[in-house]
């Protein structure tokens, strides 16, 4: 396997790391205001996420950066391209992020309502323009000879992309909730649980018509043959088996099927674009991919020394850290750390 | 306005905002790591206090630090598209280091600090602490790698194919003698800013005699780190101005406003010159103290903006290669004066906050309260002169800034973005500041409940 095709699969696996780990995060911040009958009980909800939002976050800062070192040409089209969509999305993580940290530092209910609608907002529109952005790269979209889109926003909120949107928001929102189901106590772990379920069947929906859809409108699914679909019905199985066990009160089980669904689409997604990574809807020879886009072989060299190293020690503290908070949170205020 | 004139001003107002919260965030997290250090050699809960009093303030800052630093990662793609595909390969390398060995580290052990003090040992919890310290240093380290590269250019080759420019030497890069003055420099600006800080808000409560034992020992310890890192910053900072008369001698020739080519070349303490740039109006003037700074003996060749300007059109073809003069000279004049001051404090308040003389100084400790603006001014004023003192090339000599903007992205985009970021961190810091101030000035840190 050449490095380029390694340096394919890592970024794959950095956005499978952001989706499953941001998925829920986004997902219980979309839930939040709707669970919480009281700011106790706010609080324990930001608090299953409290220890690990940021160190979720730059899994996303790192496969931007990663992506930055290996496929500069990717970086610098999809970023100045999608220049108004990242700008919205910029707002909303950084409205997000300082929600967490200051909703507790005032004691007036007006206060803490104001952020925590930051954290709702910073969560859904994050989630939405992930989808709409992994539905146009499905797509292709209209990348001259010069690796440049000159479209702007109008041409990126196409049906097919905005379905693919309501996807992701269903489906993290679903993961959130799975999530909850294992971190919270009782009544509130109840309620999360209940939530979950709707966005269960939203999700369930809004994913046959999307595959459906995709099925005409690229070529994800059929372009490498048979082996395409096998990840894309994993994903739907593992979604099938999510709901079940929810239904059926193995939270445990429920969680892991949501996370493999998320896992699995991610994989068909980068499955399907390889070796492509930005498609190019004038021309399929401007299309960005593994060669045309990458850094050169010493960059990717030295990158690889660096990734095998680190990720894994990465991977082992950050599991740590879930060891270390795995206890349920309770809506109480005398153990909540504001 | 133009998309590259939109542009710059977009990377100057975000950058300098994020550096507003950076330095703090690198000199506090090893204040409190050292602080937590003496809770667990000595057991004394007052360690404890002090440690969650300054994390409390420590974490108001290091939330806007990280968030604005999502803008940093992501705007080179978004504002300097043909930067990234020129220098990608050089330039993404180091970004995904620091994501990788430094922003990991940072945001879970803080979250593990935060969050862990009765689920870790003692010591677990004075190892995350170190961690957070740690993360947010390594952090500084890569990330000015990467800017050392853009300052002086080092390890690579230009593709003749493509005309990109490639790695070539991966040591060269990570050893770039920039970093060497670059990294010292700015770690011990953060340590003598956080300093400073910790002074302002004891001194506050000095002045009003609240918690004296807790505070006395906050402005000590702060008072010694500072000072250190002041006297550091300092002699850093002149090797690094010896070191750019060799490197970039147009930077230096405008931040002094050395119009003429002098052997030996005099100082300049007050210069005003013409519109065009070219030419000194007033000016009072040390002989032969500039040589003297640049080479320590008392003669030696310093050129002049115009000669450097006829040497750079020579090199690279007629237009003009001149930064903005009045910016550079009075952003070096205003960081090293600031400098200068700050010494000068954190010295007084060592020697006094030796005993319980320091509670009577309350003009001493009226004025550190807003001394905490010195080493703010300072760490901006030096950026201003590292970044437009490069001026015209986005990588020195190798790429100008107006062929770095991406060219697909309508003025108007940038506008908006540029008018969206602009009030919501100015809105945040506003925000930020309040609480820091409320925090800072309150007891309810000290009083809460273990
Ligand atoms: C990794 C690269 C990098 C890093 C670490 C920094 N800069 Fe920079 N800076 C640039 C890369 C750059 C640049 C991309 O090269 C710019 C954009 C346009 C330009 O003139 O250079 C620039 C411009 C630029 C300008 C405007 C200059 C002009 O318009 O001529 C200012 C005021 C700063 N920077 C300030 C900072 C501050 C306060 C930093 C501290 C965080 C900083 N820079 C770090
Ligand atoms: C212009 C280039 C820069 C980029 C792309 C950049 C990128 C980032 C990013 C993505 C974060 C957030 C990480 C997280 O979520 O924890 C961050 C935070 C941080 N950055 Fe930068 N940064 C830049 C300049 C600098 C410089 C010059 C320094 C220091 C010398 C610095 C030091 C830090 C530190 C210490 C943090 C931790 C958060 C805080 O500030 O409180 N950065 N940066
Ligand atoms: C007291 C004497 C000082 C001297 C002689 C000095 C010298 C310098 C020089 C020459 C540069 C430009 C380096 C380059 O672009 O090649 C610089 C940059 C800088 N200075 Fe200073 N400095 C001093 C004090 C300070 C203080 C007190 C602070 C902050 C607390 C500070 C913060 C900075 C920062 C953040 C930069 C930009 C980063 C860099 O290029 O290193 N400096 N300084």
């Amino acid at each position: 396997m050449d490095l380029n095709t390694i340096w394919f699969i890592l970024v794959t696996v950095l956005f499978i790391g952001f989706f499953f780990l941001e998925g829920f995060d986004y997902g219980v911040g979309i839930l939040m205001p709707f669970l919480s009958k009281d700011d106790n009980e706010r609080r324990a909800v930001i608090n299953t996420i409290g220890p690990h939002w940021d160190g979720n976050e730059v899994w996303m800062i790192t496969a931007g950066g990663a992506m930055f070192a290996s496929f500069p040409h990717v970086y610098a089209t999809l970023f100045s391209g999608f220049y108004l969509a990242l700008v919205l999305m910029l707002v909303a993580l950084i409205l997000r992020g300082v929600a967490f940290e200051y909703r507790s530092l005032r004691d007036d209910p007006v206060w803490r309502n104001r952020w925590d609608w930051a954290i709702f907002g910073g969560s859904l529109v994050p989630a939405l323009l992930w989808g709409v952005t992994v539905g146009n790269l499905m797509r292709g979209f209209a990348i001259d000879a010069d690796m440049n889109y000159w479209g702007g926003l109008i041409p990126l909120l196409n049906p097919y992309s905005l379905l693919a949107g309501l996807v992701f928001v269903t489906l993290f929102t679903t993961h959130g909730a799975n999530f909850l189901a294992l971190k919270l106590e009782g009544d509130l772990a109840e309620r999360a649980k209940k939530f979950g379920f709707q966005a269960w069947i939203a999700a369930t929906v809004l994913t046959v018509l999307f595959v459906i859809w995709s099925f005409f409108e690229t070529d994800i699914l059929t372009k490498s043959g048979i082996n395409g679909l096998i990840p894309a019905l994993l994903a739907a199985v593992a979604l099938l088996l999510a709901g079940f066990y929810a239904k059926s009160g193995k939270d445990m089980l429920a969680f892991i099927m949501g996370s493999l669904t998320v896992v699995f689409a991610t994989i068909m997604v980068f499955m399907g674009l390889f070796p492509r990574i930005l498609i190019s809807s004038m021309d399929a020879a401007y299309s960005l991919n593994i060669h045309n886009a990458a850094a050169s072989p010493y960059t990717l060299k030295i990158m690889t020394i660096v990734a095998v190293i680190f990720v894994p020690i990465v991977l082992i503290y950050q599991i740590w850290t879930y060891k270390v908070f795995s206890a349920r949170v309770k809506a109480d205020p005398e153990t909540l750390v504001y | 306005m133009n998309p590259l004139s939109l542009a710059r001003w977009q990377f100057s107002i975000v950058t300098i905002y994020h550096f507003f919260y950076v330095p703090l965030t690198l000199g506090l997290a090893i204040f409190i790591a050292i602080i937590e250090t003496k809770y667990v050699r000595t057991g004394d809960e007052m360690y404890k206090k002090m440690a969650k009093f300054w994390g409390k303030i420590f974490l108001i800052n290091f939330a806007i630090g990280v968030v604005t630093g999502i803008v940093q990662e992501f705007q080179f793609g978004m504002n300097w598209s043909e930067y990234s595909r020129f220098m990608g390969d050089i330039f993404g390398a180091p970004l995904a280091i620091e994501a990788l060995l430094a922003f990991y580290m940072e945001s879970t052990f803080i979250g593990l600090w935060v969050f862990g003090w009765d689920k870790l040992t003692k010591k677990q919890h004075l190892a995350a602490a170190w961690m957070v310290a740690i993360g947010s240093n390594i952090s500084a380290l890569w990330i000015l790698i990467a800017n050392s590269f853009m300052q002086n250019p080092v390890g690579y080759t230009i593709d003749p194919e493509t005309g990109r420019a490639l790695m070539s030497d991966f040591g060269a890069l990570v050893f770039n003698p920039n970093v060497l003055h670059q990294f010292p420099h700015v770690l011990a600006s953060g340590v003598s800013l956080a300093g400073f800080v910790v002074m302002a808000f004891s001194a506050w409560h000095l002045l009003r005699k609240h918690d004296v034992t807790f505070f006395r020992p906050s402005f000590r310890m702060a008072a010694i780190y500072t000072l250190v890192g002041s006297v550091f910053v300092g002699t850093i900072g002149h090797i690094q101005g010896q070191f750019m008369v060799e490197h970039q001698p147009m930077k230096m020739a405008v931040a002094e406003a050395h119009f003429e080519t002098e052997d030996p070349a005099a100082l300049s303490i007050f210069t005003i010159g013409n519109w065009e740039q070219t030419e000194e109006i007033f000016s009072i003037r040390i002989p032969t103290l500039l040589s003297f700074m640049t080479y320590s003996q008392p003669y030696g060749e310093i050129k002049g903006i115009n000669q450097l300007q006829a040497e750079f059109e020579e090199t690279y073809g007629p237009r003009d290669y001149v930064p903005p003069v009045a910016i550079n000279y009075w952003s070096f004049r205003t960081m090293i004066g600031a400098g200068g001051l700050m010494v000068i404090l954190a010295f007084l308040g060592v020697l006094w906050s030796k005993d319980r003389k320091l509670d009577e100084k309350k003009g001493y400790l009226k004025i550190m309260i807003y001394a905490a603006a010195l080493p703010y001014l300072a760490v901006t004023t030096g950026w201003i002169l590292a970044e437009t003192g490069r001026w015209p090339w986005i990588v020195y000599g190798l790429q100008t800034i107006e062929d770095a903007v991406s060219p697909n992205v309508p003025a108007w985009n940038v506008a908006l973005s540029l008018a969206l970021m602009t009030v919501l961190y100015t809105v945040l810091t506003i925000i930020a500041f309040k609480l820091a101030v409320k925090y800072g000035t309150s007891d309810v840190a000290i009083k809460a409940k273990e």
